[in-house]
């Protein structure tokens, strides 16, 4: 049913869906008014979970943890500092290889204190083990939520999925959505059927120590799981839409980069402005081309390659940086289309941090720079606020 | 996934352990390098020992006669720290 709703809402919707037995969250924002919707409709009995309050977003992913341990799929939602506070449950959650769904609400970190968006919060947990997808729409942010309980549920994967929003863009705003109905995610989405859980008539142990004799392969297989992940994301999304009627999958979202001279890689909703920029660019004759990350956790190396390697030109859209180091999915690229035959030269552009408006105008720079040579900048600084050197 | 005949799945992924009592085999006794030395003359029997060793590896045979099981024994000393009597004393293993 196509319902005007806010994405927030599209969320709380697309999680009672999927019939979670636990909810645990700790409210922040921009974040809060899903797990609001959420507690709402656990407590008019529309959803059929335990929502479980706690004191903290740490207290919050250990009862996740305890929950699917137990035998019961389970949801969270955090941001930015939340995420951050329960991040060392987040690994233990992986390395349990423990399947649940997280909504990552795409919010900058402090310090300096913000509550805007860019994605810094959840590129810092891409080492952790969680798949991780980005939605540029509401639409996708719905069913990038079923997707997810069934990809991560998968025997072959066994692994975490958090499902990444740009905060106040997607949570904050009404869009035209299209929300499935219970029998067809049911029917999609059977229940959680664990390959192990806590169970006293047929005993395991998750999360035990492993001396170093033990814990590289147990970390190898891991890695090699998730890498192997790729192909269930690609085919669960066929599923989808063989379910549904749309295609709201697959790991790359290209966007007229069939001929295109300059492509610009992006994740999330900034795409949707890069697309409608790359039309204004495409009508004055410059061949642009946009190429959304949609699936960054497994990184889709070979798919980025094909996707690259024709272009003249690559510049990424960077709503992050490492410190010390390069744009985070800029050097990711970069080491992507390492060693091919044919490179193109890779620029990574930071801007949008702390929600930053990226306009026509940062992108029309970001273009600029690069075709002047520039390799790793700051697009869209305000140099007058800087101390004069 | 959608199979209930657990034996048609793959295996658990290493890490997970399938076989309970793995407590029970790894034995942590040999890790410690001292060891308790109970004086069943001084014991009153008050079971702090018993009570306080962080193991659960101390037990009485009768009422005044405790020991400590050298498979599980770390020495770390608690139970002669606590004894009211002072009826534990620590000493070096030899190997």
């Amino acid at each position: 049913m196509r319902k005007m709703i806010e994405g927030s809402r599209a969320v709380a919707e697309a999680v009672g869906l999927c019939r979670p037995g636990v909810i645990s969250a700790y409210p922040i924002t921009p974040q809060t008014h899903i797990v609001e919707e959420l507690s709402q409709m656990v407590a008019d009995g529309d959803i059929n979970a335990e929502y479980v309050r706690v004191e903290s977003e740490h207290s919050a992913a250990s009862v996740c943890l305890g929950a699917v341990a137990a035998g019961s799929r389970a949801y969270s939602a955090t941001t930015s500092q939340g995420l951050m506070l329960m991040a060392e449950v987040l690994y233990n959650i992986a390395g349990m290889r423990l399947p649940m769904v997280i909504t990552g609400v795409n919010r900058s970190l402090s310090a300096p204190l913000s509550i805007w968006n860019d994605q810094q919060d959840t590129l810092a947990l891409r080492d952790s083990g969680w798949l991780q997808l980005y939605a540029e729409n509401n639409q996708e942010v719905l069913d990038m939520h079923i997707q997810a309980y069934r990809i991560s549920e998968d025997d072959r994967v066994l692994l975490p999925v958090m499902v990444c929003m740009d905060g106040f863009i997607l949570t904050h705003t009404y869009e035209v959505v299209d929300v499935p109905t219970q029998e067809q995610v049911d029917a999609f989405l059977p229940p959680y059927n664990p390959l192990y859980k806590l169970d006293p008539d047929d005993p395991y142990t998750l999360g035990a120590y492993a001396g170093p004799e033990l814990y590289q392969e147990i970390r190898y297989e891991i890695q090699r799981d998730a890498l192997a992940a790729k192909a269930v994301v690609k085919e669960v999304a066929a599923e989808f839409q063989a379910a549904f009627g749309r295609w709201s999958g697959d790991v790359l979202d290209p966007y007229r980069c069939e001929d295109a001279e300059t492509i610009i890689v992006a994740m999330g909703s900034v795409a949707g402005t890069a697309k409608d920029w790359a039309d204004a660019r495409r009508e004055a004759g410059d061949r642009i081309g946009i190429l959304r990350l949609r699936c960054y956790r497994p990184f889709p190396r070979e798919e980025l390659r094909e996707a690259l390697t024709g272009a003249r030109r690559v510049i990424v859209l960077e709503k992050a940086v490492s410190v010390g180091g390069y744009g985070i999915v800029t050097a990711e690229v970069r080491a992507a289309l390492y060693g091919q035959p044919k490179t193109p030269p890779v620029s990574g552009a930071v801007c949008g941090l702390g929600g930053r408006d990226i306009t026509f105008d940062t992108l029309d720079e970001m273009v600029r720079r690069a075709e002047g040579g520039e390799t790793d900048f700051f697009a869209g600084l305000r140099t007058e606020l800087l101390e004069a050197q | 996934m959608t199979t209930t005949n657990k034996r048609e799945r793959r295996k658990p992924p290493l890490g997970i352990v399938t076989r309970p009592g793995s407590s029970l085999r790894n034995k942590t006794g040999p890790w410690g390098i001292q060891t308790p030395v109970f004086d069943w003359n001084k014991c009153t029997g008050c079971n702090t020992c018993e009570s306080i060793c962080p193991e659960g590896c101390i037990r009485h045979l009768d009422r005044k006669q405790y020991e400590a099981d050298p498979d599980f024994c770390k020495g770390c000393g608690m139970c002669a720290a606590a004894c009211p009597a002072g009826a534990i004393t620590m000493e070096q293993k030899h190997r």
